[in-house]
């Protein structure tokens, strides 16, 4: 009744013996299951980037200013560029999982296919977005 | 008088809840929610970030954007909080740890989401110089 418990692996138990011994063979479903959080946590910077926007504005015009042209900096542009990726990402893969809850698109060959299908929209979206803003010169 | 009953045999017999499924459908909510918003929001950025001051606080001015604005932060905040709650769960294990990032994302989310709420109502009201 003592006995003290074990230390037993988690589950799923991906890596052992070395930093590159896995134990499962890279699948482009893995890709697009930790690609879902990691954009998650992303759009989490993002979204306090954006709140520090709105607290800016109520600041007043200098401030505005200020905080306006650390956006548009080349580092603020390079942020915003992975965050528009993020957010594409983020939604395709969040419509993907709203399928999953509703007890649809478990097949292999479906999972597969619908992770190209959302990397793929990621892409394009994002693409497409920067290229309006450049034509509407917001950028 | 005594009872014999295992812990798992209590549990089972007081039943679930009720209300387990809460946490899971307020995640699903806020994600569809979010999906118009946040498609409204990038097209809103893009025309932010041509225009000055001006343009913001009169954009802002507008009783459907200020609407959509605060509904996109309630949510987007709730959203991520519900989001990194399970992300915090699930990879860490160590108690005064988890407990401390458990709370500082609460936190975190409550401060920055109602602050950024309180800044476009007072612009949207006319509070901006």
């Amino acid at each position: 009744m003592t006995e003290t418990p074990r230390e037993r692996p988690l589950s799923p138990h991906l890596v052992s013996g070395g930093p590159f011994a896995l134990h499962w063979r890279w699948h482009i479903t893995m890709f697009s299951s930790i690609a879902h959080r990691a954009t998650g946590v992303a759009l989490y910077v993002g979204a306090l980037i954006l709140a520090g926007w709105a607290i800016a504005l109520a600041a007043g015009p200098e401030v505005y200013a200020n905080y306006k042209a650390l956006l548009g900096s080349p580092l603020g542009k390079l942020v915003f560029f992975g965050l528009t990726v993020s957010v594409f990402y983020h939604l395709a893969s969040g419509v993907r999982h709203l399928f999953w809850d509703a007890g649809e698109g478990f097949e292999v060959k479906t999972a597969n296919l619908n992770s190209v299908i959302v990397i793929a929209f990621a892409i394009a979206a994002t693409l497409a977005v920067w290229v309006i803003a450049a034509m509407s010169g917001a950028i | 008088m005594a009872d014999f009953r295992t812990p798992l045999g209590r549990a089972r017999g007081l039943g679930s809840a009720k209300h387990g499924a809460g946490h899971w459908i307020s995640e699903r909510l806020s994600a569809i929610a979010l999906i118009p918003l946040v498609l409204w929001a990038v097209f809103g950025v893009i025309r932010l970030a041509g225009g000055d001051y001006d343009a913001a606080v009169a954009w802002v001015g507008q009783p459907l954007n200020a609407v959509l604005i605060v509904l996109l932060i309630a949510i987007a905040f709730w959203h991520m909080h519900s989001g990194m709650r399970v992300i915090v769960e699930d990879y860490i294990h160590k108690m005064p740890t988890k407990v401390g990032l458990l709370v500082a994302n609460l936190f975190v989310c409550a401060l920055v989401g109602a602050l950024a709420i309180f800044s476009i109502l007072k612009v949207a009201l006319g509070g901006a110089q």
